[in-house]
């Protein structure tokens, strides 16, 4: 059996088998949280892991799917779940356009530059309150599918874990496919990757469009299953986790990043006994990670795994 | 930027002019006219040309910061020519990025190794092959049986190439564990799996022991044999005397000499700019040996 195929077993498994072990219903909601923010990285990790372009801004196309689907039924008189889809397809428009220029830049200069697009999402979200009720958020309307409306943690939690399991087989698909040698390849080297016939400016955008529609499609999962969107989803601090969670995850590895997210969002939720100090305590448990675990936990376990048998 | 000047004539009134594309040698594939660049007012080519010529090995020789790398970085579609016309096949590619001159079928190696080193030898083969996928991405993101089918083809077409460069056995370690005659071989493989008609060698015996100088050696006449033509920057005069056909000598950005290995070797100019007393005795024995081979 395939690294590939043991790696989506694994986390059907765990998306089956957790809920036998929820003492409340809240928890169906925390673990639908995670499944959502893993569908997030997972696409950033296709653009820094499999590609080695930094996003700073990857937040912002959080915002644009879950605000689509937010005021699309107001706005465009479309059910609430066909704005799920709108919402891909907007911010794949919008990495269409904005990436062209940007992927010019390497390095810093691109750091710098998505975090400006970052910043400008937030900024439209924050003062077109008249549309999107600026930074007190706006409510989602619940999704209906064929006349069932879709309520309650549980629901949601099957909803995006699978939705998290599609994202993940797609990106371990690209990965393992003639496009990901090609993102590995300028990865690796840009000049050799252009003499052997690689469009580099075009499979950076492409890799920056499909992380833009992963982004999307978990803002507007976001949205339904918070049934409130305020523009904090597409912020500054939003698109660091995102990046924090693909690097303590494991850069190269597509399950790092659904681990780094699980991580990312479980900590907070844990460590609230800590009260003020919880923060800190995050911090110096995410700087511990990197210390010690610098290639990323998945890979860095796996490494030990290897070794021991031995 | 910079303005083409009329060609300087180079010592000895050699020029770097154009010929016709199928002379008394063969079929001319890649023709530089006249290359010029300049880097911030410093001129470092000028006047530079040459011919390729199908199954026909061409040496470019020059001291140090000649200009050679940068001729093949211009001739590659990595720097664009100040001045000067390059000609792939009869069309003019003189602006064609590099990714479109691969698929004219010109590739290269790199001096300073260009190895993709997170992957293992043969991926770095099967990124090679890119031109001959056919798969979309639609296909590739959801494994359609065309990404599976390009993905088994490849693979057997760069465990092939691995076994041409000697390198079957490192198929599926990381590049980065190999030695350095290796990655220079696993280059030269990568550059092979494009498919060129055209193949651009820098410096590809640069550090590597006698036998891999060898190896290599045999590799580029088996290339060349099969109707590629090979463009090699070198500085082992033994095998640049042994296995070219053709020699360039750069000094200084500019035409010194070329002609027939023996030619440029008994070219007083050459000798004294470059090869000095011992490059030429270096150059007799290895042309010595050669005779005895033949």
């Amino acid at each position: 059996m395939s690294a590939r195929w043991a790696t989506l077993l694994m986390l059907a498994a765990v998306i089956a088998i957790i809920p036998w072990f929820f003492p409340s219903g809240f928890y169906f909601r925390v673990a639908a949280l995670i499944w959502v923010t893993a569908l997030a990285a997972v696409g950033l990790q296709i653009l820094m892991g499999q590609a080695g372009q930094v996003s700073l801004g990857h937040a912002g196309f959080v915002g644009i799917g879950a605000y689509t689907t937010a005021l699309g039924p107001k706005y465009l008189g479309l059910d609430v779940l066909l704005c799920l889809p709108l919402g891909a397809a907007v911010a794949a428009a919008v990495a269409f356009v904005v990436g062209r220029p940007i992927l010019r830049l390497k390095g810093h200069y691109l750091a710098v530059a998505t975090l400006g697009f970052g910043m400008l999402v937030t900024m439209v979200l924050v003062n077109e309150v008249g549309i999107t009720g600026g930074p007190d958020g706006t409510r989602v309307p619940r999704a209906a599918l064929f006349g069932w409306v879709i309520r309650g943690g549980e629901s949601f939690y099957w909803i995006t874990g699978g939705a998290l399991l599609l994202g993940v087989w797609v990106a371990l698909n690209l990965q393992h496919s003639p496009s990901g040698r090609a993102l590995a390849a300028l990865h690796d080297s840009e000049v050799a990757a252009r003499t052997v016939g690689i469009d580099v400016a075009r499979h950076k955008l492409r890799a920056f469009v499909i992380a833009a529609v992963y982004g999307a499609v978990a803002g507007g999962l976001l949205a339904l299953l918070n049934g409130f969107v305020t523009p904090d989803a597409a912020g500054f601090l939003a698109s660091i986790e995102y990046v924090t969670m693909v690097v303590i995850g494991g850069l190269a590895s597509v399950p790092g990043a659904v681990v780094g997210a699980a991580l990312l969002v479980l900590l907070p939720q844990a460590l609230t006994f800590l009260h003020e100090y919880e923060q800190a305590v995050i911090g110096l448990l995410i700087m511990l990670f990197m210390i010690f675990l610098r290639i990323g936990i998945v890979p860095g376990l796996a490494a030990l795994l290897r070794r021991k048998p031995a | 930027m910079n303005a083409t000047r009329p060609t300087a004539a180079a010592p000895g009134g050699r020029e770097g002019v154009a010929r016709p594309r199928v002379d008394a040698r063969g079929e001319v594939l890649l023709t530089a006219e006249d290359i010029g660049i300049s880097f911030g007012g410093l001129r470092a080519l000028d006047g530079v040309g040459f011919a390729a010529r199908a199954g026909e090995v061409l040496a470019i020789i020059g001291p140090n910061g000649a200009g050679k790398t940068t001729l093949f970085n211009i001739v590659s579609g990595l720097y664009r020519a100040g001045a000067g016309r390059i000609l792939l096949d009869g069309r003019d590619v003189t602006q064609a990025p590099p990714h479109r001159l691969a698929a004219l079928g010109l590739s290269r190696t790199f001096q300073n190794l260009q190895v993709f080193f997170r992957m293992t030898a043969a991926e770095n083969v099967m990124a090679g092959r890119h031109l001959h996928e056919p798969s979309g991405l639609f296909a590739d993101l959801f494994r359609l049986p065309a990404a599976r089918r390009a993905n088994t083809a490849t693979r057997r077409a760069a465990l092939a190439l691995l076994a041409e460069v000697g390198l079957a056995d490192a198929a599926d370690r990381p590049a980065g564990s190999l030695p350095y005659g290796a990655l220079k071989r696993l280059e030269i493989a990568r550059a092979l799996a494009t498919g060129p008609r055209v193949l651009l060698l820098d410096e590809p015996a640069a550090g590597c022991n006698a036998v891999e100088t060898e190896e290599i050696d045999r590799l580029i006449a088996q290339v060349a044999a099969r109707g590629v033509a090979v463009v090699l920057i070198e500085h082992d005069m033994k095998l640049v005397m042994r296995i070219s056909r053709h020699v360039v000598v750069l000094n200084q950005g500019r035409m010194l000499a070329e002609g027939t290995p023996e030619q440029v070797r008994s070219d007083p100019e050459v000798v004294a700019a470059y090869l000095g007393t011992h490059g030429v005795a270096e150059a007799s024995r290895a042309g010595a040996r050669g005779d005895q081979h033949a």
